[in-house]
C-alpha cells in the first residue's frame, strides 16, 4: 500500500513540476513588470510561447551534428529527473531513497556539461563564448553547491533529501551559523546557475553580456521549446531545494495521509508565490554585473559555504 | 601610606601641572624637580622593601626595575633641560610643542611606573598601551615628513602588537576564570600566582604565545622590530633615551611576569625555545644591521635591539646564572644606553647633523663630550670593566656549560655587534674633526653618572644587591 | 534541545565575522565605514544579548560604549575626515575575492585550530567565541597588511579592536574596570589617529601609506 502511495506521489510530483515551473516563471516577470510599472503579459504567456515553440518547424545549422539535436532531450530529461526528485509536497516518493543531494548535483552537472557542448558544436562564435563562461560560472559554483551539500549533511548525517526534510522539520536543529551561511551560498548560486540578474540576464540578447542565452542562440522550434522547459524547471527546482533543506514546513511526511498531501502542495505553491515575488524584487532592485566580475560574486558563494562548514567544527555537538 | 602611591601619583599630578605651565624653562626646572621627588619615593620603597596590596604589587622584581625607571627618569629630566634649551634657540620647537613635550614626558614616566606596580592584568595592558600613546606624538614632534612616518609606523606596529597582548591577557583570564571564580581576582598578579597551578595548562600556553608576540613587539625583537630604530631616530633625543633605556625594559618586564606564571604552573610548556630563538634572531639581526647604519641615533637603537635580544636569550635560557645575568644586563644596559642617548644628543646638536659620516674627531674637537661617549660605547660593547661585560660573560659562560650549541650563535652575534661598534667608534671619537662644530652647553652630570654607576657595578656589585637579584632569579625559574 | 541564548549568541558573532570579510574586499572608503558600523552594531547586539541572557549587567554598558564609540562617534568623525580631505573618491586596490578567500580561510581555519584543541573544558559558547574573535583580529591585521590608504589602516585597526571586545564579551565576569580602561585607551588611540591623519595629509598631501614610506629617514 505504502508503495503504492509513494509511486503514486512520485507520479504526481513529476506532473506537478512539469506543470508548475512556466507558471513560476511567468509570475515572476508578472511581479518584475508591475514592480517597473508596467502591466506585464499574463501568467500563463509562458505556457502560450512553449506551445507556439512546439509547433514551429526546427532550423538547424548545416554543420550542427547528431549531439546537437540530442542534447536538449538529454538536458530536459536530466532536469526534469532531478526536480521530480527533489521532495515539495511529501518526503514519501518512490524515488526517494536515491534522491540525494550528490545524485541531483550529478544531474544537474551533466545537463549544464551537454549544454555547453551543444553550445560549441554548430562552432559559432556565441556559442563559444556563452558555454566558455558557463563553464567559468559552473567551475565556482558547483564547489559553492558541494560545500554547502557538506555542511548540510554533516549536520543532518545523511545526503538523502528525504531525510533531510524530515530533520529539519523536527526542529532539532535550531538556529546554526553553519545553516544561515549554507543558506545565503545556496541562493547566490542559485541565482547564478539560473541565469539571473545580477549575473546573467534572462531577457537579454545583448551579445556582450550574454551567458546562458548565447548557448541557445542556434536552437528552434520543439529543441528551442524543451531548452526553455528545461530552464524554467530548474528554476523550480532550485526553489523546491532551497525550501526542502530551509524551510520544509507543511510538506507531508512519511504515514501521513491524503489530506496532509494535499496541504503539502498548497502550501508548496504559496512557498513558490513568495520565492518568485522575492526574486522578482530583487532583480529589479539591482543591476547586471560586468562578467568578470561574476567570479567574485560566486567566489564570495565559495567563501560563505567553506565558512559554513568549517563552523561546523566549532559548534556545538557536532 | 606605601611610597608607591606617591610613585605612581607624583607623575600623574606633574603631568596635569606642567601641561599649564607657560614658560619652558621653568618647566624644565619643575620638570626635574618633579622627577626627583619621584625618585625620592622610589629610594623609600627600596629601602621598606617588597609590600603588596590590592592595587600594587611590590615584590623583589619589580622594586628595582621601579627604583632604575624613576632614576634614568630624573638624569633624562636633567639632560632634556639643557637639550630642549638649544632646540628652542635653535627654532625647531616651540614653546607651545615644549609645553605639551613635559607634560607627556611626566605622562609617560606614569604609564611606565603604573605598568611596572600595577596588580592588575588589564591595568598593566592599558599602562603599557597609554607608553605608546603618550610617546607616539612625541616622536612626531618636529613635524618633519621622516619623523611623521616614524611615528605613524611606531603607533600602527605596536598598536597592533598591544591588542594582540590584549587577546594574550584575556586568554591568560579565560585560563584562571574556571579555578578562581569570575571577578577581579583572576585579573591580579597576587591571586594569580597562588592559585595558577591548577590552571589549563593548554590555554597557558596559547596566550604566552600572544603576550610573547604582543609586549615583544613593544621590546623590539625581530621580526617585528621595524618600528624601533625610526621612532627612536626621529623623536627628540631625551625621548630616545627613555624609550631605549626605559620603556623596553617594561614591555620585557610584562613578557618575564607571564612567563612566571608560566613557570609557576608546571604543566606548562617551558617558554625558553620561543625567547631564545627570538632573541638569537634579535641579536643577529641587529648585529647585521650595525654595520649598514649612516645615522647615529639609528645605529644605537640597532644597538639596543641586539641587547634585548641578549637579555630575551638570558631569560629564555633560563636558571638561576642566566636569569642573574639577565637581569643585571636589563639594568646596565638601561644606564649605559641612555648615557649614550644623552652623548649623542649632544653631538647631533654640536655637530647640527645625526649622520655617521659627518661626525668625527670628537675627542679633539669636543674633549669631554667625546670621552664620555667613547666610554659609553666601550660599555655597550661589552668590554670590561664595564658592568656590561659582567652580564655578557656569566651569560656565555653559562650558556656554553649547558648548551654549547646555541653558545656559538650567541658569541658570534655579540662579536659582530662589538665589531661594528668598534669600527664605529674609531671613527667618530678619533681622527680629524671635521663639519661644522659648535660649542656644548650642556649638563654632563648625567652622562657622567650612569658611566660611573656602570663602572662601579662592573667591579663590585653590593652585596645586598646581589642577594636580591639571586632571590628575583629563583622566581623566575 | 534549541538553546536559544547560545544560538543568538553564536548567529552575532558570526555576523561580526562576516562583516570583517566585506571590510576585506570594501574598495571605497564610505562603504568601508558603512560596514564597519554594521560590524560594531552587530558587536552592540552581542553585548547587549549576553548581558541579558547571562544576566551579567555589567555588559550592557559594554554594549552602550560600544555602540556610542564604535557605531556613532568613530564613523561619523572619519566621514567628516574623508569628506574635509576630499578623498572619498579614492578607490583602493582590495584584495580580490580569491585571495581574500583564500587568506580569510585559511586564517579562520588557523585560528580554530589554535583555539579549539587548548579549549576543550570551556563551554561551546566560550570556544566558538574565541575562535570567532581570534578570526576578526587576524583579519583586521590583514586589512592592515593589504590596505594603503591611512584612514582604512585605522579602520582596519579598530576592527581588530572589535575582535577584542568580541572575546571579552564571551569570557564570564570580565571586570568592568578593564573593559572602561581598555575602551579610553582606545578612544584616546583613535583621537591621535585622527591628529595623524591631519598631520599627514599637511605634510605629504596624501594619505597613502605606501608613497608615504619613501621618507623614510634612512632606508635599509
Amino acid at each position: 500500500m505504502n508503495a503504492l502511495l509513494a509511486t503514486l506521489y512520485q507520479i504526481v510530483q513529476l506532473a506537478l513540476v512539469l506543470a508548475l515551473a512556466p507558471l513560476l516563471t511567468g509570475w515572476v516577470r508578472l511581479v518584475k513588470a508591475r514592480l517597473v510599472g508596467r502591466r506585464g503579459p499574463s501568467v500563463l504567456q509562458p505556457y502560450r510561447d512553449l506551445l507556439r515553440l512546439l509547433r514551429k518547424e526546427v532550423v538547424l545549422a548545416r554543420n550542427a551534428s547528431w549531439l546537437f539535436r540530442a542534447v536538449p532531450y538529454v538536458m530536459f530529461t536530466a532536469i526534469w529527473l532531478a526536480a521530480g526528485l527533489v521532495p515539495i509536497f511529501t518526503t514519501q516518493l518512490a524515488l526517494a531513497p536515491t534522491a540525494d543531494l550528490i545524485a541531483l548535483i550529478a544531474l544537474l552537472g551533466s545537463a549544464r556539461f551537454f549544454l555547453a557542448l551543444a553550445g560549441m558544436d554548430v562552432g559559432t562564435s556565441f556559442g563559444g563564448i556563452g558555454s566558455s563562461r558557463e563553464m567559468m560560472i559552473a567551475a565556482l559554483a558547483e564547489p559553492a553547491m558541494l560545500m554547502v551539500v557538506f555542511s548540510v549533511s554533516i549536520l543532518v548525517r545523511t545526503t538523502s533529501l528525504a531525510e533531510i526534510a524530515d530533520f529539519m522539520m523536527s526542529g532539532a536543529v535550531g538556529l546554526r551559523i553553519s545553516l544561515a551561511l549554507a543558506l545565503i551560498a545556496l541562493v547566490m548560486v542559485a541565482i547564478a546557475e539560473n541565469a539571473r540578474i545580477p549575473i546573467d540576464n534572462p531577457a537579454t540578447h545583448l551579445e556582450l553580456t550574454m551567458v546562458h542565452e548565447a548557448m541557445v542562440l542556434e536552437y528552434s522550434g520543439r529543441h528551442l521549446a524543451l531548452v526553455e522547459a528545461a530552464s524554467m524547471l530548474k528554476l523550480l527546482l532550485y526553489v523546491a531545494l532551497i525550501a526542502c533543506i530551509f524551510a520544509p514546513w507543511g510538506m507531508a511526511s512519511a504515514g501521513s495521509g491524503l489530506l496532509a498531501a494535499l496541504w503539502g502542495v498548497l502550501v508548496f505553491a504559496g512557498k513558490l508565490a513568495v520565492a518568485g515575488a522575492l526574486l522578482a524584487l530583487f532583480e529589479t532592485s539591482i543591476a547586471k554585473m560586468r562578467v568578470f566580475r561574476v567570479s567574485e560574486f560566486l567566489g564570495g558563494a565559495l567563501l560563505l559555504s567553506l565558512l559554513g562548514a568549517i563552523f561546523l567544527y566549532v559548534s556545538r555537538g557536532v | 601610606m606605601s611610597p608607591i602611591y606617591v610613585i605612581v601619583a607624583t607623575p600623574l599630578l606633574s603631568a596635569a601641572i606642567l601641561a599649564l605651565v607657560p614658560g619652558y624653562r621653568l618647566a624644565a626646572r619643575l620638570n626635574i624637580a618633579f622627577s626627583a621627588v619621584t625618585l625620592l619615593a622610589a629610594l623609600v620603597l627600596f629601602r621598606t622593601g617588597p609590600a603588596g596590596n590590592a592595587l600594587f604589587v611590590v615584590d623583589a622584581f619589580n622594586i628595582y626595575l621601579i627604583a632604575l625607571t624613576a632614576f634614568v627618569g630624573l638624569t633624562t629630566s636633567i639632560f632634556s633641560a639643557s637639550y630642549i634649551g638649544h632646540e628652542v634657540a635653535a627654532g625647531k620647537l616651540t614653546p607651545r610643542d615644549l609645553r605639551f613635550y613635559h607634560a607627556m614626558y611626566q605622562a609617560f614616566m606614569f604609564t611606565m611606573l603604573l605598568a611596572l606596580s600595577a596588580n592588575n592584568l588589564g591595568v598593566m595592558w592599558v599602562a603599557v598601551e597609554g607608553a605608546t600613546l603618550t610617546t607616539v606624538l612625541m616622536v612626531s614632534l618636529y613635524r618633519t615628513a621622516a619623523s611623521i612616518e616614524a611615528a605613524w609606523k611606531y603607533f600602527i606596529l605596536c598598536g597592533v602588537g598591544i591588542a594582540l597582548a590584549l587577546f594574550g591577557t584575556i586568554l591568560m583570564y579565560l585560563a584562571a576564570q574556571p579555578v578562581m571564580g569570575p571577578g577581579m581576582a583572576a585579573m591580579t598578579w597576587t591571586e594569580l600566582m597562588k592559585h595558577v597551578a591548577r590552571v589549563n595548562a593548554d590555554i597557558l600556553n596559547l596566550a604566552f604565545v600572544f603576550l610573547l608576540i604582543g609586549y615583544g613587539t613593544k621590546v623590539g625583537l625581530a621580526p617585528l622590530h621595524a618600528w624601533l630604530p625610526d621612532a627612536h631616530a626621529e623623536g627628540p633625543t631625551p625621548i630616545s633615551a627613555v624609550l631605549s633605556g626605559l620603556l623596553l625594559n617594561v614591555a620585557l618586564y610584562a613578557v618575564l611576569r607571564f612567563k612566571m606564571l608560566l613557570a609557576a604552573n608546571g604543566e606548562a610548556i617551558a617558554p625558553g625555545p620561543l625567547m631564545i630563538a627570538m632573541g638569537l634572531a634579535s641579536l643577529l639581526l641587529a648585529g647585521l644591521m650595525l654595520y649598514r647604519r649612516r645615522d647615529i641615533k639609528r645605529f644605537f637603537a640597532y644597538s639596543s635591539i641586539e641587547h634585548m635580544g641578549i637579555i630575551t636569550f638570558a631569560f629564555g635560557m633560563g636558571g638561576p646564572l642566566a636569569n642573574f645575568a639577565g637581569l643585571l644586563h636589563m639594568a646596565m644596559h638601561s644606564l649605559t644606553k641612555s648615557a649614550i642617548f644623552y652623548a649623542v644628543g649632544h653631538v647631533a646638536q654640536a655637530k647640527g647633523t645625526q649622520r655617521l659620516e659627518k661626525i668625527t674627531g670628537l675627542t679633539v674637537s669636543h674633549p669631554v663630550l667625546g670621552w664620555g661617549l667613547l666610554v659609553g660605547v666601550v660599555a655597550i660593547a661589552g668590554l670590561p670593566p664595564f658592568g656590561i661585560f659582567m652580564s655578557e660573560f656569566l651569560l656565555i659562560t653559562s650558556t656554553f656549560a649547558r648548551e654549547p650549541l646555541l653558545a656559538i650563535p650567541l658569541t658570534l652575534g655579540i662579536l659582530l655587534a662589538f665589531g661594528a661598534l668598534v669600527l664605529r667608534v674609531q671613527q667618530l671619537c678619533f681622527g680629524e674633526p671635521g663639519g661644522e662644530s659648535a660649542p656644548v652647553r650642556g649638563s654632563l652630570v648625567p652622562l657622567y653618572a650612569h658611566l660611573g654607576l656602570v663602572l662601579v657595578a662592573g667591579v663590585w656589585l653590593p652585596g645586598p644587591l646581589v642577594a636580591w637579584f639571586q632571590t628575583v632569579a629563583a622566581l623566575l625559574g | 534541545m534549541i538553546d536559544l541564548g547560545y544560538d543568538a549568541a553564536h548567529m552575532l558573532g558570526a555576523v561580526v565575522l562576516l562583516m570583517s570579510f566585506a571590510l576585506l574586499y570594501q574598495r571605497r572608503l564610505f562603504s568601508l565605514l558603512r560596514v564597519f558600523t554594521l560590524q560594531a552594531l552587530a558587536l552592540t547586539a552581542t553585548a547587549a544579548w549576553q548581558a541579558f541572557s547571562h544576566g551579567e549587567p555589567h555588559l550592557y554598558i559594554t554594549a552602550l560604549l560600544t555602540l556610542s564609540l564604535k557605531a556613532i562617534v568613530m564613523p561619523v568623525a572619519l566621514h567628516r575626515i574623508i569628506v574635509k580631505m576630499n578623498i572619498h573618491r579614492t578607490i583602493e586596490p582590495a584584495l580580490s575575492i580569491g585571495l581574500t578567500m583564500v587568506a580569510g580561510v585559511s586564517l579562520v581555519t588557523l585560528s580554530i585550530l589554535l583555539v579549539l584543541p587548548v579549549t576543550a573544558d570551556a563551554t561551546a559558547l566560550t570556544r566558538e567565541n574565541l575562535a570567532l574573535s581570534l578570526s576578526v583580529v587576524l583579519l583586521g591585521l590583514l586589512m592592515m597588511i593589504s590596505r594603503r590608504n591611512a584612514v582604512s589602516q585605522v579602520v582596519g585597526f579598530m576592527s581588530i579592536e572589535n575582535g577584542l571586545i568580541l572575546a571579552a564579551v564571551g569570557v564570564a565576569g570580565m571586570p568592568l574596570v578593564v573593559e572602561m580602561s581598555i575602551a579610553f585607551s582606545v578612544m584616546v588611540a583613535f583621537i591621535i589617529f585622527g591628529i595623524f591623519l591631519f598631520h599627514i595629509r599637511e605634510r605629504f598631501d596624501t594619505l597613502d601609506m605606501q608613497k608615504i614610506e619613501s621618507f623614510r629617514g634612512e632606508s635599509d
